[in-house]
């Protein structure tokens, strides 16, 4: 049996809601496969499934939230018969059940509010507590001056295992409160920025890079297709980022202990949500994409990343970042890298600029470039490489 | 259609783009993108549904005459006689 | 000494000369200086006899200057000779406390490297023959606290035979802290002597619901009050830290993350001391496993008294051990 976790959709996500299980036990799930709809701070997303096989056991409740890796369902892989005696085994980790009341996901912060009513706790026995997402103020210490100790905390959790299993089954699902979506993806940018700015030694470079030739470029081809088809400026952007990495694969990578470098050049694109906020859903194999099939990636994600439905792949294999400004707005952007990857590319505006050329000065289209890297993972050399790269690409759109 | 009607269908489109603005309230001379904060994403997006809605097809070397509520709605009514 | 099934039975004394002999025969650049070590075979007999094995030239009676002594075996060991030098009390351990410092844990980095100090100096240590404020203290923690230094603690019989030759490998100055009360106490070691490690502390019994963590006469005192409590459904782990500079912390927060209670006992004073250091570490790195504040038991804040019921009253005794451990196991 393979145990089916709860993903994590990023450096910043703790738990998720467990809504609707899409699969039932017997069916049979192949790579890719919508296997449940998880609710977590960045919105309703649709978790994929990695194994293929026949679904065996669904450990979690429709409604139970439960910290990342927590196993939801145990999977039969293909070809394997289901032995028997394997049914029985249940993972240590029992699935919580979210009261109504308990709208966040909890953080560390959330036991300072234990704090207030001054209930003592030992650290440890905090720990735990919020590990299995226990109410310390809901406990009679024994320790010494009252404190709540490991030993209560057991004491609890054993008592709670008991009546696991008919409380579970009368959960319902919370009502989605409104402006908590916006709130909690406020928190979850707040979080991953934060650790960024904490771990990551951002360096930055820019380039200015002349659009002109891709602009004419674009409008010839955008001339001869209908609305429909037509392309915006940033796809070429992408493709050329893609095409760059290819060649600049230390880019394209996360930093665990070390330098990793990912296959697949999936890219995050950054969306900014009118409620605020943002959410960076990938666009997966960029590199293998061609100008259409980009533009075709970002009508089908943009939309539903400002309908916060996306699925769990699109929010947790991004390799590297794009942050683009759109017209109209700032010349330049600098990212903050979402950890663990090493780099994001900024594009700012395209806007009228003098542009000297072979000793003539001009007035052409123009970017600036910006990209931040992780220092630990690379140095300027790579970078400046890059985006020298980039512009190349930018200056031939055709070979795009 | 009339200009009334063709207003009645860009305040319809903008607010799907744009469901936490109030379109109806744009002033005349006002710049859509801008007043609404439209990215060039979903103005590409409000293109399409005109396109689909009204059947208009707007090239690219015209999207500069189309900023404002009147511009855009006499650019409507010109392409549609 | 006797045998049994390839143990010994051994006192600390001999387990300790059994180590210089060793050193000696081993490597002809080592050489003891102290006070009385040759004729007298040591104020606590325990070189009695190397100067008739040695000769002269390699037992060496000093004149009454701690400062004088300790600098001329720093100046040895600058040369390429492998002084061990004793220094009677910890209390005379004073005395050349500013060779020790600002020359053997120094030079290394004035002279940029240029210069190494292989020196191993011991000194006796610790509070229990009635020697009072004059012949006995534990003041280790004043060593621990300097960097440059590698500071010893010889708290069971293995040791007292082992750390010294592993100390007169190390290329930096070494201080052996050797307790004088142990002296006659007898244990079993193996025959044959393994050579000791000088930078981990050791877990001597496993436990689960506590950890105690020791050096020196605490060792011994705290494995006897361990396995009484063993005897009242209590299981704790007893830890020897050993290296007091620098510090094995990486032993002593693993068991604590197992365990989740401490309880440090020394001889030392309890201001500012090694249990101090024990207690701010286990804060910064493993505090979300700790289920009770860390308890300590220290060295009362005086000068060691003469009369034994006192002089055992001013440093932590097995059943002060006991009752401690059980009022954090069971909160009474």
């Amino acid at each position: 049996m393979i145990e089916f976790l709860m993903p994590s959709l990023g450096a910043d996500m703790e738990a998720g809601t467990l809504i609707e299980w899409k699969k039932k036990p017997g069916d049979t799930v192949k790579r890719g496969d919508i296997i449940a709809e998880v609710e977590t701070q960045k919105g309703l997303i649709e978790i994929e499934v990695f194994d293929e096989g026949i679904i065996g056991e669904l450990l979690i409740p429709e409604g139970a939230k439960v910290p990342v890796g927590t196993a939801l369902a145990l999977i039969n892989p293909s070809g394997i018969a289901s032995e028997p005696e394997e049914e029985e085994k249940i993972p240590e980790k029992k699935p919580v059940a979210l009261q109504p009341t308990e709208e966040r996901i909890l953080e560390p912060i959330s036991l300072e509010k234990t704090e207030e009513i001054h209930t003592k706790a030992s650290p440890f026995a905090k720990r735990i507590a919020f590990e299995n997402q226990i109410d310390l103020s809901l406990i009679k210490g024994t320790g010494p001056e009252g404190a709540i100790t490991k030993e209560d905390v057991e004491k609890t959790l054993a008592q709670r295992d008991i009546t696991e299993k008919e409380k579970t089954q009368e959960v319902a699902v919370a009502p989605e409160k409104p402006g908590t979506v916006a709130e909690s993806i406020r928190t979850a940018v707040a979080a991953a920025m934060s650790k960024s700015n904490r771990e990551i030694p951002h360096y930055y470079l820019g380039k200015r890079i002349d659009m002109t030739n891709a602009l004419t470029w674009l409008k010839e081809v955008n001339s001869k297709r209908t609305v429909k088809e037509r392309l915006l400026p940033v796809v070429l952007l992408i493709k050329a980022t893609a095409q760059s990495l290819t060649e600049f694969p230390d880019l394209n990578a996360i930093w665990d202990d070390g330098l990793q470098q990912k296959k697949d050049i999936n890219i995050g694109f950054v969306v900014s949500l009118r409620s605020g906020g943002i959410i960076v859903p990938a666009i997966h194999q960029a590199s293998l994409k061609n100008v259409d099939e980009i533009m075709e990636a970002l009508n089908d994600i943009i939309p539903r990343a400002r309908a916060l439905k996306l699925r769990s792949s699109e929010l947790s294999d991004s390799t590297v970042t794009i942050t683009n400004i759109g017209d109209g707005g700032a010349d330049t952007i600098f990212g903050v890298i979402y950890p663990p990857q090493v780099a994001i590319i900024g594009f700012g505006s395209i806007s009228e600029q003098p542009f000297a050329q072979d000793g003539m000065l001009g007035i052409r289209s123009s970017i600036f470039v910006t990209l931040a890297g992780d220092h630990r993972a690379t140095d300027g050399l790579t970078g400046s490489g890059f985006l020298v790269s980039l512009n190349k690409y930018l200056q031939n759109p055709e070979s795009l | 259609m009339n200009e009334q009607e063709i207003k009645k269908t860009i305040f319809q489109l903008l607010k799907r783009i744009a469901p936490d603005t109030e379109p109806s309230e744009l002033k005349a001379d006002e710049n859509i993108r801008e007043t609404l904060a439209i990215d060039s994403f979903d103005t590409l997006q409000f293109i399409v549904a005109l396109n689909e809605q009204l059947g208009i097809d707007i090239p690219e070397e015209d999207y500069g005459k189309i900023n404002t509520l009147e511009a855009l709605v006499s650019y409507i009514s010109r392409k549609k006689k | 000494m006797e045998k049994n099934n390839d143990k010994i039975t051994i006192t600390y004394r001999e387990a300790l000369r059994q180590g210089i002999r060793d050193a000696l025969q081993n490597d002809e650049r080592v050489f003891l200086m102290g006070e009385d070590v040759g004729r007298y075979g040591g104020a606590f007999a325990v070189s009695k006899g190397l100067l008739q094995e040695f000769g002269a030239d390699r037992i060496m009676d000093v004149p009454l200057s701690e400062s004088g002594f300790v600098g001329a075996g720093i100046g040895a060991a600058m040369t390429g000779m492998k002084p061990i030098v004793e220094v009677m009390t910890i209390n005379f351990g004073l005395l050349p406390m500013d060779q020790i410092i600002n020359n053997a844990a120094t030079l290394q980095h004035m002279s940029g490297g240029q210069l190494q100090i292989p020196i191993v100096i011991r000194m006796g240590c610790g509070i229990g023959r009635q020697l009072a404020a004059q012949h006995s203290h534990s003041w280790e923690p004043f060593y621990a606290h300097v960097p440059g230094l590698i500071v010893l603690s010889v708290g069971t019989h293995e040791d007292a035979r082992g750390m010294l030759r592993t100390a007169l490998q190390s290329p930096d100055p070494v201080v052996i802290f050797e307790y004088t009360s142990m002296l006659n106490l007898e244990k079993e070691i193996p025959e044959n002597s393994a050579a000791v490690n000088i930078t981990e502390a050791k877990v001597l019994r496993t436990g689960k619901d506590l950890s105690i963590i020791t050096y020196g006469t605490g060792v011994y005192k705290c494995l006897e009050a361990a396995a009484e409590l063993a005897t009242v459904g209590i299981d704790a782990e007893v830890i020897d830290l050993r290296v007091l500079r620098p510090l094995d912390e990486k032993t002593f927060l693993a068991s604590v993350a197992k365990t989740h209670r401490v309880l440090v006992v020394e001889d030392a004073w309890r201001s500012i001391s090694i249990s101090s250091e024990i207690s701010a570490r286990i804060m910064e790195k493993v505090f979300y496993d700790l289920d009770a504040p860390v308890q300590r038991l220290c060295g009362v804040e005086v000068p060691i008294p003469y009369p034994l019921h006192l002089e055992e009253a001013s440093v932590p005794q097995k059943n002060d051990i006991i009752n401690a451990v059980k009022k954090m196991i069971r909160h009474d």
